[in-house]
């Protein structure tokens, strides 16, 4: 486009359907997501999903009624998706144990998030020897076999955390907080875990732009360092660091219900998707569907979640091809 | 390259001096020991017991004591399974880990590396298709789901296997299909993309100008380059074969070490806790070396450094 000085411009002749209208990288990248069938679907489904969780038990069964004289009953009109050996509706069960399926997820997500991008924004402006030593504890880390500590992590914090439940029960009077510590282990336990990658993919991204002349700018404006990296720069990358959160709350929910399968996450009476998909492994022989419904609305969760994060990533990530 | 492999077994052994701490400290300052368990254990009995595995000297002192007999290459004694070491129990249940892992890789890598080679090679056609949407089935249906479902439907439904156990080789079967298949399907979507990459390089339409076969430009030419994205997910998929078969073991009822350390978690048997810890992490940081030295010798771009 050739450059031409403001004053050659006849100004009059300018009428606003002529200007082009200028379209945000943001706008861009909805109307490509838009077009991902497949992502759109996935994104669709996780709406659904979520909503029915989060208003599905008001309406329902809750999920702990029990009916012994009824015991385990296959699918059927009164109980759509059956009833588990006690007689619990399992779709009440299936729906409730999703929200806390759901908010382990998003929570644990959002632990490893902050520490990812903050550790990974200051190492890599910072730079030097501070990076090159952040970075190090990064790689070792990867190196640590993390699900074992994890493990342990909840097999010995399980005590202490049941006790800070008996102090908020007794001290503080929060009847409702069932459970609340052992899922704030479980928070601490996974986002500990997951922000190593983030905190990779965070610095690369600083690393980039870090000598780009709206730095400079900000620099020689006087700001400092904490105020540059968290008003000038981590805005700048929103793009991989929505992308890599997407397909961290898949990796979130599969540790979760990895730990929830050998006991040691979710606690009944709570449930998660997870504990429902150990109960159901171990009753599998006779009643098949205790398995194969909370299985399914597992994994087409995380179906949902990473073809949503992989549309995402092509469509906020110009450079990344089709393939 | 020698000096490259010293440099990092130097540095392996502070990383496994601060695992072997920070695992040391943390299960011992949670309440609960390995004799709580136990009923009725009166209060002299529980002090005999304590001297017995030098429990009641000081934590530092034990905390020495453990570092020292480590050097000889001594796990210690286990607290919860009576005239019992740690090196034989690790000795006993190791070696059936190590099966099921090593079946379960070269599942894994034998499916992948078709699916993905496959995939890449007809791509955009109903074959790529079945092999992509293959690879994100095996993605998302994890193992603690896909498990089941194969006990489910080829050993309770149609007999053909036994649910659990691990006698004899066609118990192997379903175990190492379960674990192996979501490696697998990582691996088919790294190798597709991987060799996509390199099938538009110039070398190779320098191979096919020169008249290579079509089979040799792929497996000769291609595989090495397409091959990279994978073998840094070695790493990874090792640490995560092993840990994975916490769960496998559990499903299928297989007498391995993942099983017994969960359980010994559990029964706070501190030794033998520590003990797993230490191979564990020992084994994944050897294995990671193995493959970041693989990774230069197909990648002659990189260079030890």
């Amino acid at each position: 486009m050739p450059s031409l000085s403001p004053s050659s411009l006849p100004s009059a002749e300018v009428t606003p359907d002529q200007l082009e209208q200028g379209s945000s990288p943001w706008h861009d990248a909805w109307a490509r997501l838009r077009k991902n069938r497949l992502a759109v679907a996935g994104g669709l489904l996780l709406l659904v999903l979520t909503v029915l969780c989060v208003c599905g038990p008001w309406f329902s069964q809750t999920y702990q009624d029990q009916n012994l004289d009824l015991g385990a009953v296959g699918p059927g009109r009164a109980h759509w998706l059956g009833t588990d050996t006690l007689g619990r509706d399992l779709l009440a069960r299936i729906l409730y144990g999703g929200r806390i399926s759901i908010m382990v997820g998003l929570v644990a997500t959002v632990v490893a998030l902050t520490i990812g991008v903050t550790y990974g924004a200051v190492a890599g402006f910072l730079g030097g020897k501070t990076d090159t030593v952040m970075m190090r504890i990064v790689d070792i880390m990867y190196a640590l076999p993390f699900t074992i500590f994890v493990i342990l992590l909840m097999v010995f914090m399980k005590e202490p955390s049941e006790n800070l439940d008996a102090w908020l029960r007794n001290t503080v009077h929060l009847e409702g907080l069932q459970g609340f510590g052992n899922m704030l282990l479980l928070f601490a336990a996974i986002g500990a875990v997951e922000w190593l990658t983030m905190a990779r993919i965070v610095r690369g991204q600083v690393l980039s732009i870090k000598r780009m002349e709206f730095i400079e700018a900000a620099r020689s404006l006087g700001y400092g360092r904490r105020r540059i990296i968290f008003r000038h720069i981590i805005p700048n990358i929103l793009g991989p660091i929505i992308v890599y959160s997407t397909l961290t709350v898949p990796a979130v929910m599969l540790l979760e219900a990895f730990l929830s399968f050998l006991g040691l996450g979710v606690q009944p009476p709570m449930s998660s998707w997870g504990a429902l998909i150990k109960d159901g492994a171990e009753k599998m022989e006779e009643f098949w569907w205790l398995l194969v419904f909370p299985g399914s609305v597992f994994s087409l969760t995380l179906f949902s979640l990473n073809f949503l994060g992989d549309g995402l990533r092509d469509a906020l990530d110009v450079r990344a091809s089709k393939d | 390259m020698l000096r490259f492999i010293a440099r990092r077994l130097l540095e392996t052994i502070p990383v496994l001096l601060i695992i072997i701490t920070a695992t040391f400290f943390m299960i011992r300052f949670v309440p609960g020991g390995p004799f709580t368990a136990e009923k009725a254990v009166t209060p002299e009995i529980l002090r005999n017991l304590e001297a017995h595995y030098g429990l009641n000297k000081p934590l530092y002192r034990q905390y020495l004591d453990y570092l020292v007999s480590l050097l000889h290459g001594d796990l210690g004694p286990s607290f919860k399974y009576p005239n019992r070491t740690v090196n034989e129990i690790i000795g006993d249940k190791l070696p059936v880990s190590l099966e099921l892992g090593f079946i379960s890789l070269a599942v894994a890598l034998a499916l992948g590396l078709t699916l993905g080679i496959l995939a890449a090679i007809k791509r955009n056609t109903w074959i790529d298709y079945v092999c992509s949407s293959a690879a994100m089935i095996g993605i998302c249906v994890p193992t603690f789901v896909l498990g089941p479902l194969l006990v489910l439907t080829f050993a309770i439904h149609f007999g053909w296997f036994n649910a659990s156990g691990w006698y004899t080789p066609i118990d192997r079967a379903l175990p190492c299909l379960t674990l192996g298949c979501v490696y697998a399907a990582y691996i088919a979507r790294l190798t597709r993309g991987g060799m996509l990459e390199v099938l538009n390089q110039d070398y190779i339409r320098t191979a096919r100008a020169k008249g290579a076969s079509e089979a040799r430009v792929i497996f000769r030419h291609a595989l090495r380059g397409g091959l990279l994205p994978v073998v840094s997910f070695l790493g990874p998929a090792i640490a995560g074969i092993l840990t994975g078969s916490f769960v496998i073991e559990t499903i299928f009822q297989i007498p391995g070490l993942g099983r017994e350390f969960v359980n010994s978690a559990f029964n706070r048997d501190y030794t033998l806790v520590l003990g797993t810890v230490i191979l564990y992490a020992a084994l994944i940081i050897g294995l990671n070396l193995v493959v970041d030295v693989v990774q230069v010798w197909l990648n002659p771009k990189l260079k030890f450094e």
